[in-house]
């Protein structure tokens, strides 16, 4: 079925030689005088699960949308398995879209849905019904072949419209926000059960989301957008700990940002001053001019809380002003003197001795490599 | 608690004792109407078409007569028997189903484009669209189908406009022809097509259709695998709507039609009028009213599947 290297074990990406499975360049799309998508360029390899994330409105669902053919853009071209898809209508791409919506057809049953691109495409219908039990299995939904869609559950409906954009085999699948609509827990399931599907059949997936925690979750690799730009892409685990901006590291998880000047650098350290928690200590960054404005993002793992001041690199007072118990994690809120709130998380884990607990006084601690300083 | 609440009180409890809840009453309101409109005058239309003709005022020989031995009821099914001896009435029935099967038809034909366009473009065109449809509605029904006879006639806009235009050398005979009441009714019963029909298409998700796309399907291929099935319950109303009133039709054949247009309205009008023979005109209504009920059932119950399915 699938390569048996699959992408998300090769990261084909790393090697900068590797030929991209779909180049998107220079893509623009304008309607009327709003710029929706805003000259975007992509390289995605084979058998990635790419996901695009960004918040309402950024552009990523009229980006797909110019991937699977309902959209012409007005500037650019998609390349797709060697194939430029301009001018190609949306029922003669090698893409399939699995819709915000689902879209199921209401009057057909679960396995007239999923048959239907095979049907279309002249497969025969002993064939194509042997090929849709088949793929009912796979997202083991085979006792409800007769149903209606609207006697399924949103999580039942959402699979069909999976099984259905599959069954014709695509190069490249896209999917719009496909556990929006999914209750928490039932969403936090299927990310799971969509890379299970995802890895064995080694189909591209690109994945439209707002949550930052199902993109971390599904994805190879993240696209960031913002007002119809790519702002970073990367794999999750460098966007998170490497944003290359304040709107990054400020989208994807919880960050503590800093604003303050470039003072003095050294080699191996760097002072920024003037921040809310007076002058700070990183390392330093390539390409700063003294007095530069820039902004330090600390994330609320890297940051410790301790009763003693300690010898880190920065180590400033404050106050516990709330403590949120999570289970596996404490999540404070601790004041410093300029009135600045910092958030702290601490796994419960790793409290030794009588936890610190609200309205006492505090020192924070961190590191000089703890934080990323960011110019933009 | 004031006297008016608890008159309102005892009033709610008296009609409930009389087996009349809230709900009973809502459903009370249409109840009342359909029995004084339509069940009261279709009692009485049966009760003069099993009676016999008389000279008399009213024309017609009464239900219920007292002889020497009280009251006795006197009713005949001949004025129904007469329906099936003149082969007149079969031939009116048939003709008017047949005209009004074919101009439903026509009409959804004609009516179907021009729903979906409406349907599929955007404010404030769709309104000013909608508006245009319905605007007919602001004159007199009986002008505007006149106002045909002066565009139909040998001598009219029409043939005036198509020798002028070279496109034919003697006028066209359309007037007093099946083809004008044709005309006629598919340009009256256009809105009663078009409205339920656009109420359907708009309503029709667009993703369901990039989907079908999306799945390979040609833009014909998706109008009669998604669009059609999904507007079903919408041609079915507007069916529906044309349908029912064409059958009965009198105006527009007796404008339009010709002497050979035959249809039931007209047997009526002449029966009522002209032969003043009430039980047969009655006689005629109760069998055209069976005659439109039946085909009207199976409509109704393939609409109310259509819409399962939707
Ligand atoms: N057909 C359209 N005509 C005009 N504006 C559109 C159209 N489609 C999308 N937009 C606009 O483009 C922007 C991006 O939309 P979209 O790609 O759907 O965002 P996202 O999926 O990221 O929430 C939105 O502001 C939206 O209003
Ligand atoms: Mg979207």
């Amino acid at each position: 079925m699938a390569d048996s290297a699959i992408a998300a074990e090769t990261k084909p990406w790393r090697s900068g030689t590797a030929e991209p499975f779909i180049r998107i360049q220079n893509i623009s799309k304008i309607f009327g005088d709003f710029t929706a998508v805003d000259d975007v360029s992509l390289d995605i390899y084979k058998g990635e699960l790419f996901c695009l994330l960004g918040g309402s409105g950024c552009g990523k669902s009229t980006l797909l949308r110019m991937l699977a053919g309902f959209e012409t853009p007005t500037q650019g071209s998609i390349t797709i398995d060697g194939q430029n898809v301009a001018g190609v209508p949306a029922s003669e791409r090698p893409t399939n879209m699995m819709f915000q919506s689902y879209a199921l057809f209401p009057h057909m049953s679960v396995e007239k849905n999923v048959a239907y691109g095979l049907l279309r495409e002249g497969v025969p219908k002993e064939q194509a019904m042997a090929r849709t039990a088949e793929m009912l299995n796979l997202v083991k939904l085979g006792n409800f072949a007769k149903r209606k869609p609207h006697q399924l559950s949103g999580g039942q409906q959402q699979r069909v419209a999976l099984a259905r954009a599959l069954i014709k085999q695509p190069k490249l699948l896209l999917l719009d926000e496909p556990l929006g609509a999914l209750d928490k827990k039932l969403r936090e399931e299927t990310q799971f059960e969509l890379i299970r599907i995802q890895e064995s059949l080694g189909v591209t997936f690109i994945v439209v989301t707002h949550d930052q925690e199902e993109a971390m979750t599904l994805s190879t690799r993240i696209g960031v957008m913002n007002e119809g730009k790519i702002v970073q892409v990367g794999e999750p685990e460098e966007i998170y700990e490497h944003p290359n901006s304040r709107f990054v590291a400020d989208f994807i998880g919880t960050v503590n940002l800093f604003q303050g000047r470039v003072d003095v650098v050294a080699p191996n350290e760097m002072r920024i001053t003037g921040t809310e928690a007076g002058d700070l200590i990183t390392k330093p960054i390539e390409g700063l001019s003294a007095k530069q404005t820039v902004s330090l993002a600390l994330r609320p793992e890297r940051i410790s809380i301790s009763r003693e001041a300690t010898s880190a690199a920065n180590c400033i007072p404050g106050f516990v002003e709330e403590v949120a118990y999570l289970g596996n994690l404490s999540i404070y809120r601790v004041n410093i003197a300029s009135g600045k709130t910092i958030k702290v998380t601490l796994s419960n884990l790793d409290i030794e001795g009588e936890p610190i607990t609200w309205h006492e006084d505090v020192f924070l601690s961190w590191n000089a490599g703890s934080g990323v300083v960011l110019t933009t | 608690m004031s006297l008016s609440d608890t008159q309102n009180g005892r009033t709610a409890s008296l009609l409930r004792k009389m087996g009349f809840s809230g709900r009973g009453l809502v459903i009370a309101v249409p109840t009342l109407w359909l029995l004084v409109f339509f069940l009261i005058p279709f009692l009485v239309v049966l009760k003069i078409s099993v009676a016999e003709p008389l000279i008399a005022r009213p024309p017609y020989s009464p239900l219920f007569v007292e002889g020497p031995d009280g009251w006795s009821i006197k009713a005949t099914l001949s004025n129904y028997a007469y329906l099936l001896e003149d082969s007149l009435y079969i031939k009116a029935y048939w003709s008017s189903i047949k005209i009004a099967f074919f101009s439903t038809i026509l009409t959804l034909l004609v009516g179907y484009p021009m729903a979906y366009y409406i349907a599929r473009s955007q404010e404030p065109k769709r309104s000013l669209l909608l508006l245009l449809i319905v605007l007919p509605f602001w004159t007199s029904f009986l002008l505007r189908v006149y106002a045909w006879i002066g565009i139909l006639k040998a001598n009219g806009t029409l043939n005036g406009l198509l020798i002028s235009l070279g496109i034919i050398n003697e006028p066209l005979i359309i007037l007093q022809t099946d083809i004008a009441v044709y005309i006629g009714v598919v340009y009256t019963y256009l809105p009663f097509m078009i409205l339920p029909l656009y109420a359907n298409l708009v309503k029709l998700d667009g993703s369901l259709l990039e989907a079908s796309a999306d799945l390979g399907a040609s833009p014909i291929s998706t109008f009669f695998r998604i669009t059609l099935p999904l507007s079903l319950p919408g041609i079915i109303a507007g069916s529906m709507l044309v349908f029912i009133p064409v059958i009965g039709e009198y105006v527009i054949p007796a404008l339009l039609g010709g002497p050979d247009t035959l249809m039931i309205g007209k047997v009526l009008w002449t029966e009522f009028f002209n032969n003043r023979d009430w039980p047969v005109a009655s006689a005629v209504a109760i069998a055209m009213l069976i005659a439109v009920v039946v085909p009207v059932m199976f409509l109704r119950m393939a609409q109310t599947k259509a819409e399962e399915n939707a």
